[in-house]
């Protein structure tokens, strides 16, 4: 299967991971890619149900740098689109 | 059932004395950043080797660890995996070994598996899936210095337990608590069940199977260091960040130009010494002239090469270690998206403009196998120093010196940098070609780990120069050498009443009035062939060649030779040789990396075509376009 990022949005009308600004966080829900990346990224800590973390932005603002269950990794805009996550408010990232 | 115990103490300890090894052939295997390198080469140290399997092109480590009572164990280093998935090439020839039906690999009668104690929850997982295999395992929880030093903890006790294989909590980077290495080695094998092994398949089972094991053994993780994220926050700065990533790579060229040039030059000197006291000593003939002029030329021309090869690998060595490398495939990544690319292929390519040969080799830093394969196709067009001796000489004698912006900036200087220009524009341009037909990557992304930063380790650098070192001289030398003995004979052959033939009447002669209607159309005679052909060794050869042909010394009579040239060529015969020398594949050092690189004549001869086409084409345009526009 060839895969495009660009042309690819998620099904649901909800939140994705490139809609969260530099400091916000969220709830993994679901991945909208071919089963390979997911894999990969959920062996790198991007499981659904986990918190991930907006930690940083690439000199470019593209790539961006997440934290996720202890540890950070890089992704691209296009990738990090196609990734659902539920936004934690303010107050519940606190609490967590 | 009977329980594992976690093999630590002194007890223990004295049995490894003088115990006999109850395996013969142990993997080492673990997640990528969870120290297992560090940890076979503590274990192994010199007694390793590299080993490629039949047909595929991950590399492995072979080694032996020797135990106190004398006796060796066989250690497999294999290749970095998260989990045991076949889809990926890496994963695919760990699953094979282990299952023991990888051709040309013993089946492997245990398993050291290296787990970062600071990612347990991930890593665990892996662990999961090992120990499944149902091979006796021992379980390294690695990096413990950390994990500590970061308020962590975790208990080896239950964890063994539930695992049903020994754990044991280690730092390969200090050598605490490796005797379990030794402990597992000789102890008999205990098969306890494991108490509950994940359910695969599905990540999210796994993964809380793990943090449940994690648990058991009240794991707690440590903090993350704080100096990560500092130091983070200003290489990754949108400001600073893009500043110091042009102080590192800047200062990346100077340290290889500064000192790898004059070292390479040094040992040249040295080289051609040795051959001239070696030409006084021999008796004059054939025997002479193949030692001096087929294999101590030939092998020399391999040696010159690894003073810069040793530098870069330094240098790429510590900026991998210590984690700058991932920042910088980071910082990068946008520009090289633009070409289909992406960061990991920006630090190769950079190296290629001093030397193709070790930027290919440091090209094992990328992990998709289309990515790294179009990184290596392009590498060569990068302006590499061995085209800088030809650019000098024969822009020098044809293009007049004429100012063109103020007086620093000349007709020369131009026609110099617009050649890196064109060496880079036509590897923008083949790489979009090859990443949107041939190499397109289907279903990969930029997905790159950034793993705190850590002081770089001597040994572990030291190893890997060495490995890199060797796997240049002796793969890629065997090669080098068989070709310049083979340029050697074609040069001294036929031979008449004993004697070498003049030049002319030699056979590298014949081949160039042979292929002359074949170059004719560029403006080169059947000299410049020659020479062309005996460039195909390495590129700056052609001027040694030149000088042979007319029968100068191309050291000390370089006016002689440039105005030799100018009987040879004509000013649009030379554009055209530039050109062709900007896009040629004339090394055969690069193609016996590359055919070492990626293990099959497929890459490297499809390449060479390639380069040769694109070079005499735009040769043709040159030497055409010059003749109607230039006079």
């Amino acid at each position: 299967m060839v895969f495009n990022f660009m042309k690819a949005r998620p099904a649901s009308p909800g939140h994705n991971l490139s809609d969260l600004a530099v400091g916000e966080s969220g709830i993994l829900e679901d991945f909208d890619m071919p089963q390979s990346i997911a894999e990969h990224l959920m062996n790198l800590g991007f499981v659904p149900g986990l918190e991930v973390l907006v930690a940083r932005s690439g000199p470019g603002g593209n790539p961006r740098v997440y934290r996720v269950d202890g540890t950070e990794v890089a992704l691209r805009r296009d990738l990090s689109r196609c990734i659902a996550v539920r936004p934690l408010g303010d107050a519940e990232a606190e609490m967590r | 059932m009977s329980v594992p115990v976690s093999i630590q103490g002194p007890v223990a300890a004295n049995r490894a004395d003088h115990a006999s090894p109850v395996y013969k052939t142990v993997a080492v295997v673990g997640p990528p950043n969870a120290g297992k390198t560090t940890l076979f080469n503590r274990l192994t140290g010199l007694r390793q080797r590299v080993g490629n399997f039949p047909g595929v092109t991950v590399e492995h480590h072979i080694g032996s660890y020797r135990l106190a009572s004398g006796e060796e164990v066989s250690l497999i280093d294999l290749p970095g995996v998260y989990s045991l998935n076949p889809k990926s090439e890496d994963e695919k020839v760990t699953i094979d070994v282990l299952n023991g039906v990888m051709p040309g690999a013993d089946r492997p009668d245990a398993i050291i598996l290296v787990l970062d104690s600071n990612n347990l929850n991930r890593h665990l997982v892996l662990a999961g899936r090992v120990i499944a295999l149902g091979l006796p395992t021992l379980v390294l929880l690695n990096m413990a210095d950390e994990l500590h030093k970061q308020g962590g903890q975790v208990d080896v006790l239950p964890l063994a337990r539930q695992l049903g294989t020994p754990v044991a909590l280690v730092s390969a980077a200090t050598g605490e608590g490796l005797h379990a290495v030794a402990n597992f080695l000789v102890a008999t094998p205990q098969t306890p069940e494991p108490l509950e092994l994940p359910i695969f398949g599905d990540p999210r089972h796994c993964r809380e199977w793990a943090v449940r094991m994690g648990s058991h053994a009240a794991y707690r993780r440590g903090a993350t260091p704080e100096w990560t994220r500092r130091l983070d926050s200003i290489f990754l700065h949108k400001l600073w960040g893009g500043v110091i990533f042009a102080v590192v790579i800047v200062g990346v060229f100077q340290t290889i130009f500064s000192l790898g040039q004059p070292a390479s030059d040094l040992l040249q000197r040295f080289l051609d010494n040795v051959a001239v006291r070696l030409t006084g000593v021999l008796p004059a003939g054939i025997i002479s002239s193949l030692i001096v002029n087929g294999v101590w030329k030939g092998a020399g021309s391999v040696l010159v090469f690894l003073p810069q090869i040793l530098l870069l690998f330094l240098v790429i060595g510590i900026l991998e270690d210590s984690g700058y490398l991932a920042r910088a495939a980071v910082i990068s990544d946008k520009v090289m998206a633009k070409v289909g690319l992406n960061g990991k292929s920006f630090i190769p390519l950079l190296s290629a403009y001093g030397c193709a040969v070790p930027a290919i080799m440091a090209t094992r830093t990328i992990e998709n196998k289309r990515d790294r394969i179009a990184t290596i196709l392009i590498a060569p067009f990068m302006t590499c120093s061995a085209r800088l001796p030809v650019y000098t000489m024969v822009i020098a004698a044809f293009i007049p010196n004429r100012p063109v912006l103020g007086p620093v900036v000349g007709t020369r200087a131009v026609a110099m940098l617009s050649l890196y220009v064109l060496g880079f524009a036509m590897a923008v341009a083949t790489a979009r070609a090859l990443k949107s037909s041939v190499l397109r990557s289907r279903d990969v992304a930029f997905i790159m780990e950034l793993p705190p930063y850590r002081w770089p380790m001597w040994k572990s650098l030291g190893l890997r120069l060495m490995d890199r070192g060797n796997a240049f001289l002796f793969r890629a030398g065997t090669v080098i050498l068989g070709v310049s003995i083979l340029l050697w004979a074609l040069t001294y052959l036929p031979m008449h009443n004993g004697q070498p033939p003049p030049i002319a009447d030699s056979a590298i002669a014949h081949i160039g009035h042979f292929i002359e209607p074949a170059i004719r159309p560029l403006g080169f005679n059947w000299k410049i062939g020659v020479g062309l052909l005996s460039s195909f060794a390495a590129r700056e050869v052609i001027i040694a060649t030149m000088g042979t042909l007319h029968g100068v010394d191309p050291e000390s009579h370089a006016m002689a030779l440039q105005q030799a040239l100018r009987g040879d060529l004509s000013p649009a015969g030379a554009i055209a040789l530039l050109v062709f020398f900007a896009f040629a594949m004339q090394c055969m050092s690069t193609m016996a990396v590359v055919r070492r690189e990626t293990n099959s004549w497929k890459w490297p001869v499809l390449q060479f075509l390639y380069m040769t086409a694109v070079a005499y084409v735009a040769a043709f345009v040159a030497y055409r376009l010059t003749l109607l526009y230039w006079n």
